[in-house]
């Protein structure tokens, strides 16, 4: 059935790509209730943790949106870490240490994602300092002089 | 008999998109008028061919033919009449024929209303976008023909996945279209004018309205799709920074600052380069966002390489548009003179920071979308890219993005006041504060950083009335002169506070969404109640039903607050035979502009069903606010200047020059 489901899902999203916004996900349940941890708090973590992990077998799911098996197992996987009283890096750290770094959905810095960190802020940097080169190569911003007193009296006469 | 008429039409529209790209730009060329003014009727020629050919796929839908592999792989008889209308375009022949059409309308719309173009740049213009054209029907017909026949029809269709059997598949895809395709029409004039090495203010002008038109349909578009899958899905998620959404997020955001450096442009002659370059991105981000959808590299990297004559095809009509544009870009910028200059505080000044800003944005999303798979293909690692790393980067980038926003429009052209325009915000500042604390006080001990986020949401849109309501002169004049001055505003004002308005909205959704929402998954028996914040819900009941193709299951949930009824609510599960397939249908109860949303998961014997209820804060204003952009770009559009259009040369002399002191 899973693996029904799977190869449905991939069919999906070949035939849902004409409706571009559309991701091809089967109706996703996810989380079911036998899940949830007795201790809100830790629950709470394990949710957030969920959401930085990658469902292996689907399209950019989180295991959190997922309802294939692997995702569940992942899933208890974290709670079980989070009991045992690892901190989140650890369970991060240890998901990762099991499934590679293709289950990290934010991508860790090194130089293989060097530069997927870095191109933002340069665009942003060199674009700046772009404009601002534009700025000093044409200062001849004031070819209109301010108003003086009497002119801006006659002005605010004008406007009221 | 049909399908083969409206293979024979697209056939038609090819050859008339062909003379079209060649005949008016050698009039052109040469100052030939008779074959200039070809264009226009090759243009209206080839939206009624191409209208034809869809007109042919939709009888052969509407009938059930299944003599065509795209009826019989997509369809079925008993598929209710609206599904079999929209499912035209719920494939990829039939959304490539979709996309063809829109834009033969497009390049119709442009011969029919450009009689006051200059001659020449109207015939590049339709030669351009013809090129477009023709580059899409040799596609269908290649690769992607809707209207191929089986040899040995099947007595019943597979049906349409059932997921796409929704209104959303009427509105969304149509609306993305249009807004993608329009963009090809500030792509040619782009070209067109760097072809002709020639662009001033009056081009800007021509521009504004289709790229502000084409704007809005993808706003919407991109709103309705968000929505869309919020009740589709059945879990309440609006935004997954999927590939997919990105390949439609890239061309809006860049579409936006296209609207906004034209402004500049059409005001003050400035920013030419930067406009003409934008205007070729954003199709080209489009194109981008067809080539990546299309070819299925998405997928993997892998069935790409399995199956590569679409994508293939895709790709060398990208690098053929995109690397064109671009080079005659770099060839032909240079000689284009910077207009109108001004200092960094400015209005002009506002515009290049949110030009930066947006840019940036742009480039985040689209170095999260491609990385990955750049990265796969070189070195064959595999990384995610997804929701935490853009939350990490895009968001952020929103916060500058807004207040330059609410600034901006305070400032004065040529050189502002940043200092004034401080003072001017002071009461939306105020009012902000206010929010903050209200937020503050409402929450609790919730996240922190929500407050600050309200705050800003609702100094933008306090912000963006500041200036409309000093100009009526809010508070400090009769109401009937309040009316008065309301309405001898220009209404690309109006149109600037209303979009304004709508960000801040959107931004108030996302914050309640996000930080306040409330989320139960519980196992219910017939008669058990469970509360989500202040809400009660008690699980009545399922009943089975039938639909024209498909089984249900309707769960009954009656919803309390304080022990008073308040509503039920039917979400349900349905069973589509043809394809072994479950959909879950969510069922929402609004409550001012927040909702409750229930979906049903799996059933066990004993009779006890999984339930997903989420209590989702301000969630409506996401898409009101989207909404409301929309309004303020139509009113925008309605405004007298763009109403009139430019003056011709000719007139141009004859009236005084009378600039709008605006």
């Amino acid at each position: 059935m899973s693996l029904v489901l799977r190869a449905l899902r991939s069919a999906l999203l070949m035939v849902a790509v004409i409706a571009p916004l559309f991701v091809a996900l089967a109706p996703a349940y996810a989380v079911q209730p036998d899940e949830v941890l007795p201790d809100p708090a830790l629950e709470q973590r394990a949710r957030a943790l969920s959401q930085n992990l990658r469902c292996m077998v689907c399209q950019n799911q989180s295991i959190d949106d997922s309802d294939a098996p692997l995702a569940r197992d992942l899933r208890l996987l974290v709670r079980e870490r989070l009991q045992a009283g690892d901190s989140d890096g650890q369970v991060i750290d240890f998901v990762t240490a099991r499934y590679g770094e293709f289950v990290l959905l934010k991508p860790r810095f090194g130089w293989h994602t060097a530069l997927l960190w870095v191109a933002p802020p340069a665009v942003l940097v060199i674009g700046a300092v772009i404009v601002l080169l534009g700025f000093r190569r044409r200062p001849a911003v004031a070819e209109t002089p301010a108003l003086d007193a009497e002119e801006k009296r006659r002005l605010d006469e004008m406007l009221r | 008999m049909i399908p083969e008429l409206g293979h024979y039409a697209l056939v038609l529209a090819l050859v008339l998109a062909l003379v079209q790209m060649t005949v008016p730009a050698w009039g052109a060329r040469t100052g030939d008028t008779a074959l200039m003014s070809v264009g226009r009727s090759t243009a209206m020629a080839q939206f009624v061919f191409v209208a034809l050919s869809f007109a042919a796929l939709t009888w052969c839908y509407l009938v059930s033919d299944f003599s065509l592999v795209n009826v019989a792989a997509n369809s079925h008889s008993a598929k209710p009449l609206i599904y079999k209308f929209t499912g035209v375009w719920g494939n990829h022949e039939g959304s490539m024929l979709l996309w063809v059409l829109i834009l033969a309308l497009c390049g119709a719309l442009v011969a029919a209303f450009s009689a006051n173009l200059p001659p020449t740049l109207r015939a590049y213009v339709l030669a351009v976008q013809a090129s477009i054209a023709a580059a899409f029907y040799l596609f269908i017909l290649f690769t992607s023909n809707p209207f191929a026949r089986i040899a040995d029809p099947p007595f019943e269709g597979s049906d349409l996945n059932p997921i796409l059997q929704d209104l959303g598949l009427a509105i969304h895809p149509p609306l993305l279209y249009i807004g993608y395709v329009g963009f090809s029409i500030s792509f040619s004039f782009a070209v067109a004018a760097l072809i002709e090495g020639r662009i001033d203010a009056a081009w800007a002008r021509w521009v504004r309205p289709w790229t502000l038109a084409a704007w809005m349909f993808l706003t919407l578009g991109i709103s309705m799709g968000s929505y869309w899958a919020y009740y589709e899905l059945g879990w309440g998620g609006w935004w997954f920074w999927d590939p997919v959404e990105n390949a439609s997020l890239m061309p809006w955001i860049i579409g936006t600052a296209l609207l906004h450096s034209a402004i500049v442009m059409e005001k003050r002659d400035a920013l030419k380069v930067w406009t003409v370059l934008l205007a070729i991105l954003t199709f080209s981000l489009s194109l981008l966002g067809a080539f990546l959808v299309r070819s299925g590299v998405l997928t993997s990297v892998h069935t790409f390489a399995a199956d590569p004559s679409r994508g293939v095809f895709i790709l060398a009509i990208l690098v053929f548009f995109i690397g064109g544009a671009l080079a005659l870009y770099a060839w032909r910028a240079p000689a284009l003179r910077p207009g109108g200059i001004f200092a960094p505080i400015s209005r002009e000044g506002a515009l290049v920071l949110n030009n930066l800003l947006l840019t940036t944005a742009c480039a985040t999303v689209f170095v999260g979308t491609l990385y990955p798979l750049a990265l796969e293909a070189i070195t064959g690692e595999k990384i995610s890219v997804g929701a935490p790393f853009f939350n990490a980067t895009f968001g952020p980038l929103m916060i500058p993005v807004l207040i330059a926003m609410t600034f901006g429009p305070l400032l004065a052209w040529k050189r502002g006041d940043l200092y004034g325009a401080a003072q001017r915000l002071m009461v939306a500042f105020g009012i902000a504060v206010l929010g903050i604390a209200t937020a503050f006080a409402f929450q609790g001990g919730g996240p922190i950083l929500a407050p600050f986020a309200v705050g800003l949401a609702v100094f933008a849109m306090v912000g963006a009335i500041t200036d409309i309501a000093e100009r009526v002169g809010l508070f400090r004049v009769p109401m009937n002169a309040i009316l008065a001055r309301a309405r001898g505003l220009p209404r690309a004002s109006w149109g600037t506070a209303v979009a304004h308005f709508g960000v801040g909205m959107v931004l108030l959704g996302v914050v309640g969404e996000t930080q306040w929402g409330a989320e139960r998954i519980v196992s219910l028996k017939p008669g058990d109640t469970v509360s989500v914040r202040h809400y009660d819900l008690t699980y009545e009941g399922m009943t089975p039903q039938t639909g024209p193709n498909f089984r249900e299951f309707k769960v009954r949930l009656t919803v309390r607050r304080g022990g008073r009824v308040i509503g039920t609510m039917t979400p349900s599960k349905r069973v589509f035979a043809a394809r072994q397939t479950t959909t879950s249908e969510a069922a929402l109860l609004t409550r001012g502009v927040s909702q409750l949303y229930a979906s049903v998961g799996e059933t066990d014997a004993d009779g006890s069903t999984v339930l997903r209820l989420y209590h989702k804060p301000l969630v409506l204003l996401i898409w009101l606010g989207t909404l409301v952009m929309v309004l303020g770009g139509g009113l925008s559009l309605s405004d007298r200047r763009l109403r009139i259009g430019a003056p011709k040369p000719a007139r141009d002399r004859a009236v005084p020059q009378t600039q709008a002191a605006e």
